[in-house]
């Protein structure tokens, strides 16, 4: 169980949350969320936003009953989490593209954080692509050396693959798609960070099952960070 | 007072009556990173095929109130992926090893049952009852004839105890039971998940490409119960009970029942250390009712 310190709404059905405690976790896992004891049984499996010091957040939507009543979980109140699960980015070098579509943008904040302390890293350019409204607008310039963000648009036309050393994404399949043709074309790593529906979190359940060049693979334990071409060049 | 979790299933002595239900536990790996797997009765494998097989494609997991409905399609690395890389690493592990095995066609069972004959198990259990796959398997658990047929010839084949798992849609699963134990078989496990469906209604269409799949966790517990008190009272042959045991109450509610064993399936994906808290659950209701061995309470409803 943890403590929720903070739990606001900061965008159209956007929330983060925050909690306290002893937290581990590298950029691009996740935490599997119990809300309720009955209904949903399962865990909602929530990337990691930003972890400093005792405190743990989450940018989450609400997608459904799981995220709903986890929306109504106020400051003071306990949640179940257990984690963190899944591989995350890999660790890379030079001038890193990191670009995010929708709530993909959510493990985006503690990898650009990450990887801007970082010696091996000459620069990260963030781009965000949103259909809406963009979130937490004062917030990504922190932690990128640049940052570009696009309303109703496809963020992809600004990213000129090709400049850089790596490209790690989250966001929309098509998105993450069109990364990795471009970034095959030009001898460029895409990573990218896909979604899935789990049923265990762990590895055992075979829910989230996905199809890559190399067999099946779960997306739980050996993702959800995957090279681009291992799903997308199929 | 000292109580004894201990159950003699057949000739088999299990250290305690939890064992991780087939599906929900992969090969234990994965749960061992959280607790010791060793402290269970037993691990029933993810269920086997002679081949491989790569499961079923689009949404396989979908949630209902108290109840998980799965169409994962039996994704398996197949018998000799089983022998040679998984079964080496369970057998680490002090507890019971049961080999899950399904099949489309007779002839795969008892391929699959011979290859499993040189194999270090403990029981397989033949899984005649998952509504997730187009052919076979739960078709053999409709019918009393056509499960006692194959329990027969896999009895012949097999030199390991066979348990058969029966599924809830059978016509008359208490006939079916029977059919089995008169095949020959050592136990019978029940129930697999219940044949249901889901509908998006954005989408208009169902959920799944099967169109059916199958429902597990507390929402069938009550019909699982009535299931294994049926099937207790007609069959001699020891039984395991399943179908949304989440607790050490719901374990007992089933040993009360007459099941020898139990078996913890969704519940795993809820906490992960759910069979290890059961086992410690039922340990401490032993002993502050004052009850020695399971045999004092199983079946006395």
């Amino acid at each position: 169980m943890a403590l929720i310190t903070d739990n606001k709404k900061i965008g159209n059905g956007i929330y983060l949350l925050e909690v306290e405690g002893r937290f581990k976790g590298s950029p691009g896992q996740f935490y599997m969320i119990q809300v309720a004891e009955t209904y949903p049984l399962l865990s909602r499996p929530i990337s990691i936003f930003e972890l400093t010091g005792n405190k743990l957040k989450f940018l989450y939507r609400i997608a459904g009953e799981g995220t709903r009543l986890l929306s109504e979980k106020k400051g003071g109140e306990c949640i179940g989490l257990r984690g963190p699960y899944g591989n995350g980015y890999p660790s890379v070098k030079g001038k890193i593209a990191v670009v995010g579509g929708g709530m993909g943008a959510a493990p985006l904040y503690e990898t650009c954080k990450r990887l801007k302390e970082h010696p091996d890293i000459t620069a990260v350019d963030l781009y965000l692509g949103f259909s809406e409204e963009i979130i937490l607008k004062n917030e990504w310039e922190k932690v990128c050396s640049s940052f570009f963000y696009d309303i109703g648009g496809m963020i992809t036309k600004h990213v000129d693959v090709a400049d850089y050393d790596a490209v790690l994404a989250c966001g929309p399949d098509i998105m993450m798609k069109k990364l990795t043709e471009t970034g095959k074309k030009h001898g460029k790593k895409v990573y990218v960070s896909i979604e899935s529906r789990m049923g265990c979190g762990i590895g055992a359940c075979l829910s989230c099952s996905c199809k890559t060049a190399n067999g099946n693979k779960k997306v739980c334990k050996d993702g959800p960070v995957f090279l681009g071409v291992e799903i997308y060049d199929l | 007072m000292t109580c004894d979790l201990s159950v003699k299933f057949n000739y088999l002595d299990f250290k305690n009556p939890v064992v991780a239900a087939s599906g929900t536990f992969g090969f234990g790996e994965e749960y061992s990173r959280i607790y010791d797997v060793g402290i269970l009765g037993g691990i029933c494998t993810k269920g086997l095929t002679l081949e491989p097989k790569e499961g079923n494609n689009g949404i396989r997991l979908w949630e209902t109130p108290m109840g998980v409905l799965n169409s994962i399609g039996m994704e398996n690395p197949g018998i000799e992926a089983f022998i040679k890389n998984e079964l080496p690493k369970m057998k680490k592990w002090d507890t019971r090893i049961i080999a899950n095995i399904g099949g489309a066609a007779e002839e795969e069972y008892i391929l699959a049952s011979e290859m499993l004959n040189n194999a270090d198990l403990d029981m397989i259990e033949l899984n005649i009852s998952c509504p997730n796959v187009r052919e076979g398997c739960m078709a053999f658990g409709m019918k009393e004839k056509s499960a006692g047929e194959l329990v027969e010839k896999i009895k012949h084949t097999s030199r390991h105890p066979v348990i058969v798992k029966l599924t809830p849609n059978a016509e008359n699963i208490v006939r079916v039971a029977e059919a089995c134990e008169a095949a020959g078989a050592d136990g019978i496990s029940l129930i697999n998940t219940v044949k249901a469906m889901a509908v998006d209604i954005k989408e208009r269409k169902a959920v799944f490409e099967n169109i059916y799949a199958g429902l597990s966790g507390p929402a069938i517990k009550p019909i699982a119960l009535r299931m294994v008190h049926e099937v207790c009272k007609a069959v001699s042959i020891p039984v395991i009970g399943i179908g949304g045991i989440m607790n050490w109450k719901d374990a007992m509610e089933f040993i009360m029942a007459g099941a020898h064993l139990i078996q913890i399936g969704t519940a795993n994906f809820v906490n992960p250390e759910a069979g290890k808290k059961i086992v410690s659950g039922m340990k401490d209701y032993m002993e502050k009712e004052g009850i020695k061995n399971l045999d004092e309470i199983r079946g006395i409803i």
